[in-house]
């Protein structure tokens, strides 16, 4: 277990970057907390993977240090900085049995024979491996395969960290189901410290305490699920995260005061955002009220997803999505006012910090 | 469920399995019919039945041709096949060097096999050659055209020099597929760089070593040219492999039934080695 400071880490794949388009990760300086569960969400490519390898010493970043509990590790090999890592396709040692395969970890480190069979007998009876222990693993279908990568993760207890890189990608959607929350048992009895990458919002915000948002090489937001939720710190975030993800609506700026194109609504301006930056505004569309007055919507579609409604409709000329709540009705005419504590306004993608204010 | 046969697709085989039965059905069953008569010239032709098959099967020289055949084919192998794999583990994976490494590797395989045996016969040679003028200098009495040691320890560098290229290209080729998150699996297992190679690459390495064995095995147990150019055979019998002595018993001595007959027997005992290899490394392979 150990917190692990990443401090000013960038990386290029290219020896001589220039700009700042060069970089596959741009400038993190983060902590991770010893014992957190954190997530690490975003679309493929945005450099969450280089993170990770980062993290568990595939990879030597070109700029900034890792420390692991205070202690710089930047340019330990992997082996040095005892870390476990699952990979998005299995990996298995094929001419191994499953007993030997997850037994290999320990075996390299020089455990005791009598130790290395507790441990690997636990781990089976965890992943629920039990009638396979002597089977080799060459056989064996995608899912179970993973189940073995994950258990020679898991295997070791006393690592620094358990790094899992989209490990549940080739694992069908009823057993992803009762791998996550074996990870989240497993969490919660070894307070391992976790970073799990992947760009499946939903396995983001049931795996992790924190959700750390990525795009182009960038952190956006770090937060709870709740936070990522109810506070966007992007744009990006915004609708990248949600089902269906947040509205945009470009905004005008007019002294005081910010109207949105089209519509009859005028805001007063939360900040003063530098003239020529490009303002919209975001609104969740479980966040949007039909109460009888406000503006007018004209709706072109209705999705019925079984618990609740999904309104698709045009706003002022601006397509919006409005999540209806289970028994709700839409009304005749329909009329929509948007929260004020989940309005938000963005500056060039960025959230500006005041909330803004209907009026 | 019906099918519909539709026989005009044999047609488009018809002109494959005419050149095949021309190059290689026909010339093995003239070398059958061969191997069942005696002749005494003039084109004349008596039923033998099995006494060529008898005569060679208990015969010395045959024995002995097998023999060396057997104990060449197998020193190549022990030495190509982990010798190719280490250089193939060696070699750079990528840039420039991987190209010029296996431009290199490459080379020897282009080279005409009577060209190779020409070129080690020279380079060999005790009084003008590189090799054997080098050794000789250095004190070490070697001759190749005389000594039975010095003619085998020729032979087997040669073809190794000529071959281990072929094992060292697939097994390249085969390493190269090894896909990156294996090996990073194993430095997050603190797997040794032995256990690297004991589980990670041996294993995806085995289907293309069973070829490289496969074709080292026929192209060696077939060897001729080479051995021929090179040693004639010599001193004496001891460089005469198998198809160097069938090419003396139908050529040489015009031993039409018992060349034939050789052959035979020649021809079953590789396809069945193969087979037998194939059927056994391919047992207990689950998909």
């Amino acid at each position: 277990m150990a917190r692990i400071d990443l401090e000013h880490i960038r990386h290029a794949y290219m020896a001589n970057p220039q700009s700042a388009e060069d970089y596959a990760l741009q400038e993190v300086h983060h902590v991770w907390e010893d014992g957190g569960a954190y997530a690490l969400l975003g679309p493929s490519g945005c450099g969450k993977t280089t993170l990770l390898n980062i993290i568990s010493g595939l990879l030597v970043p070109s700029e900034g240090k890792i420390l692991f509990d205070g202690q710089d590790v930047t340019h330990l090999g992997t082996e040095e900085r005892n870390i476990a890592q699952v990979f998005q396709f299995p990996v298995v040692y094929d001419t191994m049995t499953v007993y030997q395969n997850l037994a290999f970890p320990l075996r390299n480190r020089g455990m005791k024979e009598s130790e290395v069979r507790v441990r690997v007998d636990e781990t089976i009876e965890m992943l629920d491996l039990g009638g396979l222990k002597n089977k080799k693993a060459r056989g064996l279908t995608a899912d179970l395969k993973q189940k073995i990568s994950l258990g020679r993760g898991m295997v070791r207890q006393d690592v620094n960290a358990i790094l899992f890189d989209e490990p549940l990608t080739v694992i069908d959607p009823h057993m992803k189901w009762q791998l996550r929350s074996q990870l989240r048992l497993l969490h919660k009895r070894f307070n391992s410290t976790m970073v799990y990458v992947t760009h499946d919002q939903t396995e983001a915000l049931t795996f992790a305490d924190k959700v750390v948002v990525m795009l182009d090489g960038k952190i956006l937001q770090i937060g709870t699920p709740a936070d990522l939720f109810e506070r966007p710190a992007h744009t990006f975030v915004g609708y990248f995260i949600g089902s269906p993800g947040m509205n945009l609506l470009p905004v005008e700026q007019h002294g005081e005061t910010l109207e949105i194109k089209g519509a009859n609504l005028s805001f007063k301006s939360p900040a003063a955002p530098k003239p020529g930056t490009s303002l919209e505004l975001g609104i969740r569309p479980e966040f949007i009220r039909f109460d009888g007055e406000g503006m007018p919507i004209t709706i072109t579609k209705l999705e019925d997803i079984g618990r609740e409604k999904i309104i698709r409709a045009t706003l002022g000329g601006h397509d919006i999505a409005i999540t209806l709540g289970e028994g709700k009705e839409v009304p005749a005419d329909p009329k929509v006012s948007f929260e004020t504590g989940a309005t938000h306004i963005y500056a060039d993608g960025w959230r500006l910090e005041t909330g803004a204010a209907h009026e | 469920m019906n099918k519909t046969w539709n026989n005009k697709a044999w047609f488009l085989v018809l002109p494959v399995l005419l050149i095949v039965a021309l190059n290689a059905v026909v010339p093995l069953m003239t070398v059958v019919n061969y191997s069942v008569q005696e002749t005494f010239g003039d084109n004349l032709f008596f039923f033998e039945g099995a006494k060529w098959f008898r005569e060679t099967v208990h015969s010395d020289r045959f024995h002995g041709a097998l023999i060396r055949q057997f104990i060449f084919t197998a020193t190549i192998l022990a030495i190509e096949i982990p010798l190719g794999v280490a250089v193939a583990l060696a070699m750079p994976k990528s840039g420039l060097w991987a190209s010029l490494c296996l431009v290199l590797m490459a080379l020897p395989l282009l080279i005409p096999w009577n060209v190779v045996g020409a070129m080690w016969n020279i380079f060999a040679l005790p009084d003008i050659g590189l090799l054997g003028y080098s050794l000789n200098a250095i004190g070490i009495d070697y001759n190749f055209t005389r000594q039975p040691v010095s003619a085998w320890i020729t032979v087997v560098l040669m073809d190794v020099w000529h071959w281990t290229s072929l094992v060292v290209l697939l097994a390249y080729a085969g390493l190269q597929s090894i896909d990156g998150a294996y090996y990073q699996a194993a430095r997050i297992d603190g797997a040794s760089r032995w256990a690297v190679f004991r589980y990670i690459e041996l294993p995806k390495l085995k289907h293309v070593l069973i070829i490289a064995f496969l074709l080292r095995f026929m192209d060696s147990f077939m060897i001729y040219t080479e051995p021929f150019v090179l040693t004639g055979g010599g001193p004496g019998n001891t460089t005469t492999f198998l198809s160097i002595d069938l090419v003396k018993a139908a050529l040489g001595e015009f031993n039409l039934g018992v060349a034939a007959a050789m052959s035979i027997i020649y021809f079953l005992m590789t396809l069945l080695v193969c087979w037998l290899f194939y059927t056994l490394s391919m047992k207990g392979e689950t998909k």
